[in-house]
């Protein structure tokens, strides 16, 4: 049998960002509003 | 329709527009590695990653919730511009102001010294001083100040023949008297007066 002389690729962990940062993420995504007016566009962050 | 992972991205982007805050979720889940991966690519520090995705997502947020997005079907390509953008920023204002920080590869303390003496080393720099203070002690009169105005006070072989009214080749023949002499007494001691 043919002998494989390459190596193998290693897989690489999945890289993911940190817990928190997903969740800091959806709860600005909660509290953000934005409201658009004739004057322009406002955001509120509702706690 | 329920909403899963593998409902398409303008579904989930529709369904977030319009109130339903798990489909924001799941685009993150959906998208989180590729974007993340294409991230720390350019960066190779997990920390910078973190605040750049995040950034991008807040960006990404904002857009959707001010109702500007308009690229339908195109999500993944439309925030991994932003990243890259924001990686961007990233090195221009780094360039400015360069910051080398810890990665897993590479730790700023190799590179880094802390050239201040410690305790031990200037306790034993005191005792080379007092040594050697005692050694040009032992000097002829006249070696010895044209030594300590040329090491100490560091005068010129011209200033020093000024001062002690002597011609500039007498001060050099002196001064490497003097120096032959240190050598001696340090030999004839035994003293170590080096680190």
């Amino acid at each position: 049998m043919a002998q494989i002389y390459s190596k193998k690729t290693e897989k690489l962990p999945e890289m993911k960002p940190r817990r928190e940062i997903i969740s800091f993420l959806l709860n600005y995504s909660k509290s953000l509003k934005v409201i658009q007016t004739k004057s322009g566009k406002f955001e509120f962050i509702a706690n | 329709m329920a909403l899963n992972i593998t409902t398409s991205d303008a579904v989930l982007v529709s369904n977030y527009i319009n109130g339903k805050e798990y489909a924001l979720s799941l685009l993150i889940e959906k998208h989180q590695s590729k974007i993340y991966g294409f991230i720390y690519s350019k960066v190779s520090d997990k920390d910078v990653t973190d605040d750049i995705f995040q950034d991008t997502f807040m960006k990404v947020i904002r857009t959707l919730k001010s109702n500007s997005y308009n690229e339908e079907g195109k999500f993944l390509p439309w925030v991994m511009r932003i990243a890259h953008n924001l990686t961007v920023d990233y090195f221009r204002n780094n360039k400015k102001m360069p910051v080398q920080r810890d990665t897993e590869e590479f730790s700023v303390f190799s590179i880094l010294q802390d050239n201040t003496p410690n305790v031990e080393n200037q306790i034993i720099d005191l005792q080379i001083e007092n040594d050697l203070k005692k050694v040009i002690e032992e000097l002829p009169d006249d070696q010895k100040e044209v030594l300590i105005m040329r090491i100490y006070q560091d005068l010129s072989f011209k200033e020093i023949s000024e001062i002690t009214g002597v011609s500039i080749n007498t001060a050099l023949g002196r001064m490497r008297y003097a120096l032959m002499n240190i050598r001696k007494i340090i030999e004839k001691k035994k003293l170590i007066l080096t680190q």
